[in-house]
């Protein structure tokens, strides 16, 4: 448990980052710096999101998976790493 | 042989009667009786329910409790990709790949294009001048008022306020949708907020009216009357305020050159009456250095302009007549000295004089995106971005050689503000491009009329009003360049607002 939340206090402190996310497999946020409803909204937009793009993935060559997403906004970086069991999503601001 | 005789009459006896009586026989006949029966029916009985969705309950709930957490499984999760998290933040955080990369979702408005130019021929006769512009609350309705700027006499000629809706069908550039005849010059113009009929005026006489654009009859709803609170000189500026106490009830807020902010309330009669008020008298202005020769005591300050923080409801700047702008504060307590015959006590608001222009200020706007920044402009032509933490202005811009009539903050771009100027141009002015010189002037009038007014849209953020004193105003529509925030432009907001002089 302190480990996780270690790690967790190591990306956070990272440059830039502005949020972390850690999300279950049903979509449930477990751990999260942000509040509440935007994290609820985080967590279910982006559990669909990664859904659809390994699908597409996928899709396009059964044998390829996906590893990472990373989505450039007009303010933030948003990224997706995935895994069978969680999804942990951190935001980034763009270099300055 | 022949004798008497007499024959007995041959009698033949009737036979009809008999005959038919013969084929006639009495007979009776009827029907059954017929039977009634009496019986009542009526529909299902009703009742009265009331049903009602209960509150829902907002618990926070804590994620992190509810979940059952596996937390091998996640130690083992983030092991297995902190180190990517980690390399692609450092790899995002140290990249240049996007810099300057724009996408281009929508169409780009590449230069900005003048819409409409909308006039009331019959106020143009009058040679009147649009004196103050307003969007309504849904961004589509614009209204403009009439009166005159460039003479102080005190008139009685009747002035107009006219709106246009801009998206009806069939806009009749010279045919305003509503005209409301008023009594005197109206010196400004506010819509209601969120209720898109109700427009506030302020009247050369000193009087506010409200309007309601959607009674046809009579459209004057609310009025202050010429009372002993009633300014005694033009209202420059109106602005409605969220009343607190009361959802529904809004409250409306006039300032004038005799002095005088003062804060209005909706009585019912249809009347306004003074719910508070505030006067800047020269006395009571906090001194600065450079503001110690003026001494004239009594005298009234005249307000020409206020503009409230968009960060905190109590700070307001207003730009008055002896060319500073002053920070006020709805909160102070400080009462007014000299104020006397007024319903309310007027109370002295003044905090801080910040370094005054050339000549007096005619508009002041507080920058949406920064709570210290703020804007003013006046006669010597002269834009002053000013901080509220500092007396000196962070940049003083010279726009025009002549009058600077009015200034705005773009809602959308933090960079961004428009001024009207005295020699019939419109200037956007964008901190990004450069800080010296507009980054695109528009040419309102023909001639050197100047332009009076102007406001942005705040729902439709591409479109500006600007109103000029030959009584047209001009709808610009603006380019992309003006419309769309770019990245970390707040972030050069701040770097100017910290860039102090000293």
């Amino acid at each position: 448990m302190a480990e996780v939340e270690e790690t967790l206090k190591r990306i956070q402190s990272h440059k830039g980052v502005i949020a972390t996310i850690v999300i279950n497999a049903e979509g449930i946020p477990v751990r999260t710096t942000l509040d509440n409803s935007t994290t609820v909204q985080y967590a279910a937009l982006l559990q669909q999101l990664i859904m659809k793009a390994r699908s597409a993935v996928r899709d396009i060559d059964p044998q390829n998976d996906l590893t990472f997403l990373r989505i450039r906004s007009k303010k933030h970086e948003i990224m997706v790493a995935p895994d069978k069991d969680y999804l942990l999503v951190v935001v980034q601001n763009p270099c300055e | 042989m022949f004798t008497d005789a007499s024959a007995p009459g041959a009698d033949v006896e009737s036979l009809w009667r008999s005959a038919r009586s013969g084929r006639c026989e009495a007979k009776s006949c009827q029907t059954r009786k017929i039977s009634t029966v009496e019986a009542a029916a009526q529909s299902h009985t009703s009742r009265d329910a009331s049903v009602q969705t209960e509150q829902s309950q907002d618990v926070p709930c804590d994620f992190q409790q509810k979940v059952q957490v596996d937390y091998t499984g996640l130690q083992s999760f983030l092991q297995r990709v902190e180190d990517t998290v980690i390399k692609e933040l450092k790899k995002n955080w140290e990249s240049r790949a996007f810099d300057g990369f724009e996408v281009n979702w929508t169409d780009q408005n590449e230069t900005v294009l003048c819409l409409h130019t909308l006039s009331y021929p019959e106020a143009q006769e009058q040679n009147l001048q649009v004196t103050s512009v307003s969007w309504n609350a849904t961004g589509s309705v614009v209204a403009c008022s009439y009166g005159r700027l460039d003479d102080g006499d005190w008139s009685t000629e009747k002035s107009y306020v006219c709106t246009w809706n801009l998206y009806r069908r069939g806009l009749n550039p010279k045919h305003p949708d509503l005209v409301v005849d008023v009594p005197s010059s109206v010196m400004c113009l506010a819509f209601h907020p969120s209720q898109p009929s109700l427009i506030a005026g302020g009247l050369f006489s000193g009087e506010l009216v409200v309007w309601d654009t959607s009674r046809t009859e009579d459209p004057v709803i609310l009025r202050t009357g010429m009372t002993d609170d009633t300014h005694t000189d033009p209202v420059y500026q109106v602005n409605w305020l969220p009343d607190a106490k009361h959802r529904n009830q809004s409250r409306l807020l006039s300032v004038s050159t005799d002095g005088k902010i003062l804060v209005w309330r909706e009585e019912g009669d249809g009347r306004l009456v003074l719910a508070e008020g505030f006067a800047l008298v020269a006395q009571q202005i906090p001194r600065t250095s450079w503001l110690k020769k003026v001494a004239c005591g009594e005298a009234a300050v005249g307000v020409t302009s206020l503009s409230f923080s968009h960060f905190d409801p109590r700070v307001f700047v207003v730009g008055v007549e002896g060319g500073y702008p002053l920070q006020c504060c709805m909160a102070a307590v400080t009462p007014a000295l000299h104020c006397t015959g007024s319903s309310v006590p007027l109370r002295a608001p003044a905090e801080l004089a910040f370094s005054p222009h050339g000549g007096p200020v005619y508009s002041v706007s507080c920058s949406p995106f920064h709570r210290n920044l703020f804007l003013s402009c006046g006669t010597d032509g002269q834009v002053h971005l000013h901080s509220m933490l500092q007396t000196q202005p962070l940049i003083s811009l010279q726009l025009s050689k002549k009058y600077l009539f009015c200034v705005r903050w773009s809602p959308v771009r933090p960079l961004v503000f428009a001024a009207a100027s005295g020699d019939g141009e419109v200037h956007l002015f964008d901190f990004e491009r450069s800080s010296q010189k507009p980054a695109v002037s528009m040419k309102q009038t023909a001639g050197k009329h100047p332009v009076y007014c102007l406001e942005f849209n705040m729902k439709q953020t591409h479109l500006l009003a600007a109103g000029d004193a030959t009584g047209a105003i001009k709808i610009w529509q603006l380019s992309s360049d003006f419309t769309e925030q770019r990245p970390r432009e707040v972030t050069h907001l701040e770097q100017l607002a910290s860039e102090s002089t000293d």
